[in-house]
C-alpha cells in the first residue's frame, strides 16, 4: 500500500507544481498528524499553496465546488446573481475566468462552462483542493493570471465501497449523492458517482415578481478506473463522465411552454449537457523513483442551449486536451525538472441571438519547469513555456516562484509570471443577457471577436510566522499581490445602464490584494481562522478610472470551529460558524435612469453569517444540520425595472448581496467501509 | 593513420573497462543511519547529497533507514556513509569521530550503539 501511495506520488508530482506541497503533505498526513486540519499551509512548499481537504469541505453546505470555498479566506465566493443562482468565485480580486481551473491537472471549467463549470463538480466527489496564489505552474497552460485551483477527486483505489449523502434545505433544493466502489483485481479499482439535485418550488422572498432561486435538476454521472501496478510501475486512470443540467428562471408566472420568447411574462431557460472523457498513463521508471513519464488526454463535449427573455444564447464547445510530461532529476532529487508538450483544440459553435460568432481555436506548445531545492531553506521553481495559438499567435510565458525559511517557523514566498489568454465575452458575461442592456464591441481589428488577448503580469510576495500564543498553535500571514494588465477585454458597465460595452484597454488596469491573516488555536478543539482582505482593483474606462463594479474595498472573515472529543465508537459534535463583512462596492453606473430604477453609486456595507452543526453517530453515519445567512440581510431591490422586464431599464445583473435571505439545510452521510 | 589506430585503441580500452566492471548507474541501497529528529533528517541527506554521485537520498524519521540512490560510476556506499559520519552520524561500518558528535544539537544526540 505504501508502494502505491508513493508511486502515485511519483505519478502526480509530474503534473502540478505543487506537487511539492501535496507529496510532503500526504506524506506527513500518514505519518504525523494525528488530528487533521482542515486547510493545511505547508512551510516547505515553494509556492503559496492551500491545501483543502476533504474535512474542510464538510464544514459547509458546499454542494458543489462553488459553494465549497465559504469558509476559506484566499477565495471570495460572490452572491448568485438574481438569475441563475450560480455563485461566482474571485481570487486576489480577480473572477474566475483569470483563475486556472483544473480537475486532477486537466483544465476544466474555461471557455463555455466559464460561468456554470464549477457548479458541475458535486462536492462529495472531491477528495481535496489545493490553491495557489499567484503566477502558478507552466505545467498546465498559459492561461492563469491570478491562480489556480486544482481540484483532486476521490480515488478508486482509497475509495469506501458505498457512501450516501441525501442534503435538502428551505429554498426547496434536494440532493443526494450515491458513490459505489469496487475492487476488480489487486491492481484495478473503479467509483462509479452518482449525483443528483433539484429545486422543485418557487420562492420569491422579496416580492418583485422573479424567482429568487432558479427552478433546476441535474443529473451527474462519474465512472471512473484506476489501474495502479508497484511492480512494473504502471499507473493509469480512466474518467467518463456525463452530466445533464436544466434551470428555468424569471417570473413567478412564466410558463416555458405558454410564454417563451413572448412579452407575455419575462423567462429564461439554461439548459446544458456534457461530456467528458479523460484518461492518464504513468509511468514511474524501475530502480529511479524520481524519473517518470505521463500522457494525459481529455476530450470534452459542452452544449448549453439558453434564452434570457427575448435574448437568446446558445454555444457548444468541443475540447480536446492532450499533455505529455517526462519528469527527472539533474544530478540529485535537489535538482527536479518537468519538460513536456501540450495540445488543445477548441471548437466553438456560438450563436448571439442567432448570429454566427462561432470559431475554432488550437495551441501547440512546449514547457520546461526546473525545480531547485536544498532540502532546507532554500528553493525554486522556474519555469518557461512556448506556446503556437492560432489567434493568440506564438509568445512564450515564463514563471517564477522562490520561498526561503528565514529563521525557525517562518517562511517567505515570491513569485512573478505572465498569463495570457483569449476572453470569452459573451459566455462570462452572459448574465448580462438578462437586461436590457445591448451588447457593444467596440474593436474590430483583434482575432477573438474582434478584440486582442489579454495579456497580464501577476507578482506576490508572503510572509507565514508560525509561534506560540499562551502556549497555544498560531500562524500570522501577510499576503500581496498585484496583477498588472498590459492588455484586457475591458467589460464596460460604467458608461450607460442599457448597454455593456467591450473594447481593448487603453489606459491602466491593475488588481492589488493585500490579505492579513490570524489563526489560533484557543483552546484544545476551538480552533479561530480571521482574516482581512484589502482590493484595490481598478480600470480605466471610457468614462473614466473606476473601481471594479461588485467588488467590495474591505473584506473581513472569521471562523470558528469547535470539535468535542471522539467518544466510543467514533462519537463526536462538530460546531462550525463563519462570518463575513463586506465594506461598500462600486455598483454600475445607473445615474441615467429614472429615480425608482436607480443605484446609489456604492452599495452599503453589510455583513453574513452562516453556521452548521455536525452530529457523528459513529464513524460510518453522521447527520448536519445549518443555516446560511443567519442573520437574515438581504439587497431590497435585486432586479432593476422589475414591474417592465421588457422595458429599457431591465436589469437582473447588479447582485451585490443575498437576495434570497436566511436558508436552512439538513443533511446526512453514511458510509460502509 | 596513427591517429586513426590511437583513437581506435582508446575506444577500445573505454568500452573494455566499462564491460569488466559493469557499474550500476542507479544503485539502491537501505541502510540504517543513528539519528533522532527532523534535524537530523536534513543533515544527514545534506551530508550524502554532498557525495557526487548520489541522485536520491531519504532517511525516514520513524525507522533510521536511509534509502538511497547512487551512481556506482561515480561513488560508493562507503564513501556516503563516510560523509555522513563526517557531520556525526553513525551507521554500521562508519562512525562519527566523538568530537563531531559532541557538537550536535542536544536533541539530535542519539544514542550511540
Amino acid at each position: 500500500m505504501k508502494k502505491i501511495l508513493l508511486l502515485l506520488a511519483g505519478l502526480f508530482s509530474v503534473v502540478t507544481h505543487s506537487q511539492e506541497t501535496i507529496q510532503k503533505d500526504s506524506l506527513k498526513t500518514v505519518t504525523v498528524e494525528a488530528k487533521r486540519k482542515g486547510l493545511k499551509k505547508s512551510l516547505s512548499g515553494t509556492a503559496n499553496t492551500t491545501v483543502v481537504t476533504s474535512k474542510e469541505l464538510l464544514k459547509a453546505a458546499c454542494c458543489n465546488l462553488a459553494e465549497s470555498f465559504e469558509t476559506n479566506p484566499s477565495i471570495d465566493v460572490n452572491f448568485s446573481d438574481a438569475l441563475t443562482g450560480t455563485k461566482q468565485i474571485k481570487m486576489l480580486g480577480l473572477t474566475s475566468p483569470y483563475i486556472m481551473i483544473t480537475e486532477e491537472n486537466v483544465p476544466s471549467v474555461r471557455g463555455a462552462s466559464q460561468a456554470y463549470g464549477l457548479s458541475f463538480t458535486p462536492g462529495t466527489w472531491v477528495e481535496s483542493i489545493q490553491i495557489t496564489k499567484g503566477a502558478g505552474s507552466v505545467v498546465n497552460g498559459y492561461e492563469s493570471i491570478s491562480g489556480q485551483i486544482n481540484t483532486e477527486l476521490i480515488k478508486p483505489i482509497k475509495d469506501i465501497p458505498f457512501f450516501l449523502n441525501a442534503y435538502g434545505s428551505t429554498d426547496s433544493r434536494f440532493e443526494l449523492n450515491t458513490h459505489f466502489n469496487k475492487k476488480i483485481s489487486d491492481y484495478w479499482a473503479t467509483s462509479l458517482f452518482v449525483h443528483g439535485n433539484a429545486r422543485v418550488a418557487k420562492n420569491d422572498m422579496n416580492d418583485d415578481g422573479f424567482l429568487d432561486n432558479p427552478l433546476g435538476k441535474q443529473v451527474n454521472i462519474a465512472n471512473r478506473w484506476q489501474y495502479s501496478n508497484p511492480k512494473t510501475g504502471w499507473v493509469s486512470f480512466l474518467n467518463l463522465r456525463f452530466m445533464k443540467d436544466e434551470k428555468q428562471t424569471g417570473e413567478v408566472n412564466f410558463d416555458p411552454d405558454r410564454d417563451k420568447l413572448t412579452t407575455n411574462y419575462w423567462g429564461s431557460e439554461i439548459n446544458t449537457e456534457r461530456l467528458d472523457f479523460t484518461s492518464k498513463v504513468g509511468y514511474v521508471f524501475k530502480d529511479m523513483p524520481y524519473q517518470s513519464i505521463g500522457f494525459q488526454n481529455a476530450f470534452s463535449s459542452h452544449n448549453q442551449q439558453s434564452y434570457f427573455g427575448l435574448n437568446q444564447y446558445n454555444i457548444k464547445q468541443q475540447s480536446y486536451y492532450s499533455n505529455l510530461i517526462f519528469n527527472s532529476i539533474l544530478s540529485n532529487t535537489m535538482n527536479k525538472f518537468a519538460a513536456g508538450l501540450n495540445f488543445t483544440y477548441d471548437k466553438y459553435a456560438e450563436f448571439v441571438n442567432l448570429t454566427d460568432v462561432g470559431r475554432i481555436d488550437n495551441s501547440a506548445g512546449a514547457f520546461f519547469e526546473y525545480t531547485y531545492d536544498n532540502g532546507d531553506t532554500f528553493s525554486y521553481i522556474l519555469g518557461g513555456r512556448f506556446d503556437y495559438h492560432n489567434r493568440l499567435g506564438g509568445f512564450f510565458t515564463p514563471r517564477l516562484h522562490v520561498k526561503y525559511n528565514p529563521w525557525e517557523k517562518a517562511v517567505l514566498r515570491f513569485s512573478a509570471g505572465r498569463g495570457k489568454r483569449a476572453a470569452n465575452i459573451f459566455a462570462e458575461n452572459q448574465n448580462l443577457f438578462a437586461s436590457s442592456r445591448t451588447f457593444q464591441v467596440l474593436d474590430s481589428n483583434g482575432k477573438i471577436y474582434g478584440l486582442d488577448p489579454e495579456i497580464a503580469w501577476n507578482y506576490g510576495l508572503s510572509f507565514t510566522q508560525n509561534f506560540k500564543l499562551f502556549g497555544m498553535n498560531a500562524d500570522t500571514t501577510i499576503d500581496f499581490y498585484r496583477t498588472d494588465f498590459q492588455n484586457q477585454a475591458v467589460v464596460d458597465v460604467m458608461n450607460s445602464p442599457q448597454k455593456v460595452l467591450f473594447y481593448n484597454l487603453k489606459g491602466k488596469s491593475y488588481a492589488n490584494s493585500l490579505q492579513l491573516d490570524f489563526n489560533l488555536e484557543i483552546i484544545r478543539h476551538l480552533n479561530l481562522r480571521t482574516a482581512y482582505k484589502y482590493y484595490d482593483i481598478s480600470t480605466d474606462y471610457l468614462s473614466g478610472s473606476y473601481q471594479r463594479p461588485l467588488q467590495a474595498k474591505h473584506r473581513f472573515f472569521a471562523n470558528l470551529e469547535y470539535e468535542t472529543h471522539i467518544v466510543e465508537k467514533g462519537k463526536q459534535w462538530k460546531f462550525d460558524y463563519t462570518f463575513n463583512w463586506l465594506g461598500k462596492q462600486q455598483l454600475p453606473y445607473t445615474a441615467s435612469n429614472p429615480a425608482q430604477d436607480r443605484f446609489a453609486d456604492f452599495s452599503p456595507s453589510f455583513a453574513v453569517m452562516n453556521a452548521q452543526i455536525t452530529r457523528t453517530f459513529s464513524s460510518t453515519f453522521e447527520v448536519y444540520i445549518g443555516g446560511e445567512n443567519i442573520g437574515n440581510y438581504r439587497q431590497d431591490k435585486a432586479i432593476l425595472g422589475a414591474n417592465d422586464p421588457f422595458g429599457s431599464n431591465f436589469d437582473t445583473s447588479m447582485v451585490y448581496a443575498p437576495v434570497f435571505g436566511q436558508m436552512y439545510y439538513a443533511g446526512l452521510r453514511f458510509k460502509i467501509k | 593513420m596513427k591517429n586513426v589506430i590511437l583513437g581506435m585503441l582508446l575506444i577500445f580500452a573505454v568500452f573494455s573497462t566499462q564491460a569488466q566492471q559493469k557499474k550500476n548507474k542507479n544503485a539502491k541501497y537501505e541502510f540504517e543511519v543513528n539519528g533522532n529528529c527532523e534535524q537530523c533528517q536534513k543533515r544527514i541527506q545534506k551530508a550524502a547529497f554532498s557525495v557526487l554521485g548520489v541522485k536520491s537520498a531519504e532517511w525516514r524519521i520513524d525507522d533510521h533507514i536511509l534509502h538511497l540512490v547512487i551512481n556506482e560510476e561515480k561513488c560508493s556506499v562507503s564513501d556516503v556513509k563516510k560523509a555522513i559520519a563526517k557531520v556525526g552520524h553513525d551507521t554500521d561500518e562508519v562512525k562519527a569521530e566523538d568530537s563531531v558528535y559532541e557538537n550536535l544539537h542536544s536533541c539530535c544526540k542519539y544514542e550511540r550503539k
